[in-house]
């Protein structure tokens, strides 16, 4: 029986050799009893330290994953120190303003900030009691969020998209102009990129620096051409820091998470190298459980003043919704909102899909008090009568449009009006939601009150002034 | 519990450990593993090894670590204390965890069920010197202000009553009953242990005829469901199967409701948390909370306590129903169960049937929702536990695995529509998928207690309904104008019934719940217009003039503007329609 004091000794000792290695995956044989996902020091024969992470631990053999890759590794020279605890990563505030490599290594030249804590990079389950159930409307200027699918603080609200479409302007218009109502508060932008070109990150942060944020930032890269397993620990490591500056710090967190099929991508590789019977796709049958573990690390807790919202971005692969990787998110977060090619090319920006998008903390974080009373109402309606006009435009589509009824031509100008004039705005286009709600009343004085069933008598009697005629 | 050591550790991969050198596990048994004392349980023995899933994160577990044994099963500890509070899988108090872990679950705590400390008043019904049988009731606490929780006899126990306590506070594990059973003295206290996959004995099962009233109208009306009956509810993802499970946790008439929080999101416990104290119950007018009990296990939590989760959920459920009440199980999600099944399967190197899932995955399937039922219970009373489960199919695709057998193995099936879903209409469902096989069983109710009318008015407005499909094909094809008014009549009274009377918003103060009587008083309004409008139509009147009677829109309002408690306003409403077109007739004729 080994205890603590014990495990700590044996940290010490250096097994020299593996018995096999197969992608990012060493097996050494004969060790000391070794923890289950403890922390990996694996020396290659030039004396580099690589880090890993023990996958399956039995009394003959151990599995470790290398997070920056095997290359170069060799049979005989490869030196394994097991380290008897997780693998964790020293967090700051003084992380801000800085950019690190997915294990939170810097690699802007400067020098490591010193640790206040070091947390496991996995987390923990935050108690259901503990939670504090967010209802904060975040004003991110842009119409079609703040009006349909609202953001709420400490919500977890991932953008669907495809590739060439233009998920990161708007991730980075949302991180530029978010804010509560009623004034500046703490905040700060944890930036996760996992996977994605090194133009992208320059983007990102050309776009901090240039509106001034970029001492609020903390950049977490882990590119294309990094080894694909650092990819999963890429997010770990930035949420870790995201719940010290939340948590500890009481910042209020927007953590932006791109590219989330990169990550999953990776899980699947290592899946499939340890023989693990797949479930959907080859992904893995934990992919859920796995995403949840990231996903969930978001939110509000009672007494305590941070918050963590996230935004993650994730392309679908050939725009399927229903492939694993939207699917199962899109059941973990709390809403999505879903791009749409046709309406891209149409030259629409942020081209939205209206129906499929959705926020599902809307409900409490909007209305009187909180943004507009009419606000519920308002949304309900342009929803339904947005709805309707996709069932115009098929119809118009096999039957043509002079033959639709004078009531389904308003409907169609009332669709046009709330693509081109609401949902459509500039990239620096900055909305308050008092714009946002009477261009959607706006849109609707195109269509007779008598089709406006959602909203109330009073609400029309105050926002409503069209004459409802062809 | 007197604890042995039963084996050491010998591989370790997720929440699956193998052991060696077992000597005398049971199956099923509880066990603790490391010096960290992870809660587990035995599922595999072979040779001299055995297979353990453990509840907690594996993390920093080696192989020579200890494993300790405990005797038991996984048990619940069943007594006054559960309503009100909200569990893990495995029946820890969260409450009681943050105090000691605070906001974040660590690892190896452990906190009783119930609280040692409260002493409830506890009123014996039963003198010493009677013979009791399992089952029997032989005092009463009253736990919440609305509950009163029965005290009966564990179902393993039967004899002669030797000895009870006078009428006073007890703690529940103060001994408060002895009875000599043919096996020797046996104490009880207001506390009894279960095992929770083990399903609690009945005296008998009953038939199925009284309906489970939700509030909701498309429920209630089109596809009612019965106490002691199963139902399942899939949808993808965004369609609203929370939204229904809070909505019918919230309004429905059982007298307990069990929540089970099965992989989900945290801030979905959460919302339950923060908004069931605040409801009112329409029927007893005491806070909704009183009469809940939640299981927490969220998408983060442990895969395998997850799969726990659901049985202590139904464990909890059946507790209730032996004291003679009808409960309604909420569980949410039933895939996520699914799943963590198939990930346990798939760690242990078990051979996957469909889409990775085990062979046996039908089975667990059926025994959950057979523990359902309308039942006599041992002390000769009536109680009920109906299974409400959610499943969330991959894709929204429902012909997937966990779909499939759930259907097999329910009888009302409320399947939630992407299409309906996008428009915002709420509840999403689909009144053409959607089935219930209650409906025959719970006719008789309606017509004694609601009204006659019920069963034909709901009959004309399905098939209503299945005619709007046909009549939706030509109007894709050719335009609406084609159709003659009698035809788009059809169109108009259906479109009208799915704004008026499916929709229903749960954020409205009046529309979220409304009464039976206002169900069938709303329906027949609709069908009255229908019928009207229809013959009006025949005369010659044309639909353009029909729709702009004035009570039209007043019918599309009154779910929010008539409350459960003024039915005479229908009446109101009614007769101002039939005027608008007795005028237009006589117009017209």
């Amino acid at each position: 029986m080994l205890d603590e004091a014990r495990r700590k000794l044996m940290s010490g000792r250096e097994y020299v050799g593996a018995s096999k290695i197969d992608g990012p995956l060493v097996f050494v044989r004969k060790t000391h009893p070794v923890g289950y996902r403890e922390l990996v020091e694996c020396v290659d024969s030039d004396g580099k330290v690589r880090l890993g992470m023990v996958l399956d631990t039995s009394d003959e053999v151990v599995v470790v994953q290398v997070f920056e890759g095997t290359n170069g590794l060799t049979m005989p020279g490869t030196r394994t120190r097991f380290r008897g605890k997780p693998l964790t990563v020293g967090v700051s505030d003084k992380m801000l303003g800085r950019v690190f490599d997915g294990l939170g290594r810097p690699i802007d030249g400067g020098p490591s900030p010193l640790a206040d804590a070091e947390p496991d990079i996995n987390g923990r389950p935050i108690n259901p009691t503990a939670r504090e159930y967010p209802r904060d409307f975040i004003q991110t200027g842009i119409s079609v969020i703040d009006g349909m699918n609202t953001l709420i603080r400490g919500q977890k609200l991932p953008i669907f998209s495809g590739n060439g479409l233009p998920h990161n302007e708007l991730a980075a218009q949302i991180a530029r102009q978010a804010k509560l109502r009623g004034g500046a508060t703490d905040f700060a932008v944890v930036f996760a990129a996992m996977g994605v070109k090194h133009d992208v990150a320059r983007f990102f942060t050309k776009s901090f620096e240039e509106t001034g944020t970029l001492d609020n930032v903390a950049l977490f890269l882990s590119l294309a051409d990094a080894p694909s397993i650092e990819r999963i620990i890429t997010p770990r490591t930035a949420l870790t820091l995201a719940e010290h500056l939340a948590y500890d710090r009481g910042l209020h967190v927007l953590v932006v998470m791109t590219d989330m099929s990169n990550y999953c991508e990776s899980l699947r590789e290592i899946s499939t190298l340890r023989g693990e019977i797949p479930s959907r796709k080859g992904y893995p049958g934990y992919l859920y459980s796995d995403l949840a573990e990231l996903y969930e690390r978001s939110g509000m807790i009672k007494g305590v003043k941070g918050s963590i919202t996230q935004l993650p971005i994730l392309t679908m692969p050939n725009d399927d919704i229903s492939h694993p990787i939207p699917d199962l998110s899109g059941y973990i977060t709390e809403g999505q909102i879903v791009f749409e090619r046709e309406m891209s090319g149409r030259g629409i920006y942020p081209p939205v899909a209206g129906l499929p998008s959705l926020s599902r903390l809307m409900k409490d974080g909007i209305g009187e008090g909180m943004t507009r009373d009419d606000h519920p109402h308002l949304a309900s309606q342009l929803f339904a009568a947005y709805s309707y006009v996709k069932d115009v435009r098929n119809l118009a589509s096999v039957i043509g449009e002079e033959e639709l009824t004078p009531l389904d031509h308003q409907y169609l100008e009332f669709g046009e009006f709330f693509e081109r004039r609401f949902v459509n705005q500039r990239k620096d286009e900055d909305r308050t939601i008092e714009q946002t709600l009477d261009l959607g009343w706006e849109a609707l004085q195109l269509l007779p009150a008598e089709e406006l069933h959602r909203v109330t008598e009073e609400e029309l009697n105050v926002h409503y002034h069209g004459d409802g005629q062809p | 519990m007197n604890e042995r050591i039963i084996g050491q550790v010998k591989r370790v991969s997720g929440p699956v450990i193998e052991a060696m050198g077992i000597t005398d596990a049971r199956m099923l048994e509880l066990v603790s593993v490391g010096e960290s004392r992870l809660t587990g349980e035995v599922i595999k023995l072979s040779g001299s090894g055995a297979v353990i899933q453990v509840y907690e994160e594996t993390t920093g577990v080696a192989p020579y670590d200890n494993i300790y044994g405990t005797g038991l099963p996984l048990s619940l500890e069943l007594g006054p204390g559960l309503l009100g509070t909200i569990y893990d899988g495995i029946q820890r108090p969260l409450t009681q965890l943050r105090e000691l872990s605070g906001r974040f679950i660590e690892r190896g705590v452990s906190a009783e069920a119930l609280d040692r400390k409260k002493a409830w008043g506890f009123v014996p019904a039963l003198a010493a010197g009677v013979d009791v049988a399992a089952g029997a009731v032989i005092g009463t606490v009253q736990e919440t202000s609305r509950i009163e929780h029965r005290i009966c006899v564990p179902p393993d126990v039967s004899g002669r009553l030797v000895s009870i306590s006078p009428a006073g506070e007890y703690r529940v594990d103060e001994t408060i009953a002895v009875v000599e059973t043919s096996g020797g003295k046996r104490e009880l206290s207001l506390m009894q242990r279960w095992p929770i996959r083990t399903p609690r004995p009945v005296a008998q099962r009953k038939p199925l005829n009284i309906p489970l009233i939700t509030g909701q109208r498309v429920i209630d009306t089109l596809f009612p469901l019965a106490k002691g009956g199963t139902v399942a509810i899939p949808g993808g993802f965004g369609t609203g199967k929370t939204m229904t499970q809070h909505a019918i946790a919230k309004w429905c008439d059982a007298d307990i409701i069990v929540y089970i929080g099965c992989g989900e999101r945290g801030n979905e416990m959460t919302d339950v948390l923060t908004e069931f104290p605040k409801l009112v119950d329409p029927r007893t007018g005491k806070s909704l909370m009183e009469r809940t009990i939640l299981i927490a296990n969220t998408s983060n939590m442990p895969v395998s306590a997850r799969e726990a989760s659901i049985y202590t959920g139904v464990t909890l459920a059946e507790y209730y129903r032996d004291q003679g009440y009808h409960v309604a199980v909420m569980a949410d999600s039933t895939s996520r169960w699914a799943e963590a099944l198939r990930e346990l399967s798939g760690r242990m190197e078990e051979m996957p049937a469909e889409e990775g899932f085990p062979a046996y995955l039908p089975t667990r399937i059926a025994e959950f929702y057979e523990r359902a039922g309308y039942v006599e219970t041992l002390s000769g009373a009536d109680g009920s536990v109906t299974i409400i489960g959610a499943v969330s199919p991959p894709g929204g695709d429902f012909s997937e695995p966990v779909t499939q057998h759930t259907k097999r193995f329910v009888r009302c099936f409320w399947g939630l529509d992407r299409q309906l879903a996008n428009a915002r209409h709420y509840p999403a469902i689909s009144w053409l998928d959607s089935y219930s096989e209650y409906l025959d069983d719970v006719t008789p109710w309606w017509d004694e207690r609601v009204g006659p009318e019920w069963a034909t008015e709901r009959k004309d407005m399905m098939e209503l309904l299945q005619k709007e499909v046909r009549l939706l094909q030509v109007v894709k094809l050719v335009g609406p104008d084609a159709l003659p008014d009698s035809q788009r009549f059809v169109i108009e009274v259906c479109t009208m019934f799915k704004n008026a009377f499916l929709q229903q918003s749960a954020f409205d103060d009046i529309d979220r719940y409304s009464t039976v009587e206002k169900q069938l008083r709303m329906l027949s309004i609709i069908m009255a217009y229908w019928r009207r409008g229809q013959a009006a139509i025949k005369r010659g009147v044309t639909l353009v003039k029909i729709r702009r009677v004035k009570a039209v829109q007043e019918i599309v309002k009154m779910k929010f503007t008539v409350p459960n408690e003024s039915p005479e306003e229908f009446d109101r409403i009614l007769a101002r329609m039939e005027r608008g077109i007795d005028q237009l007739e006589a117009i017209y004729a």
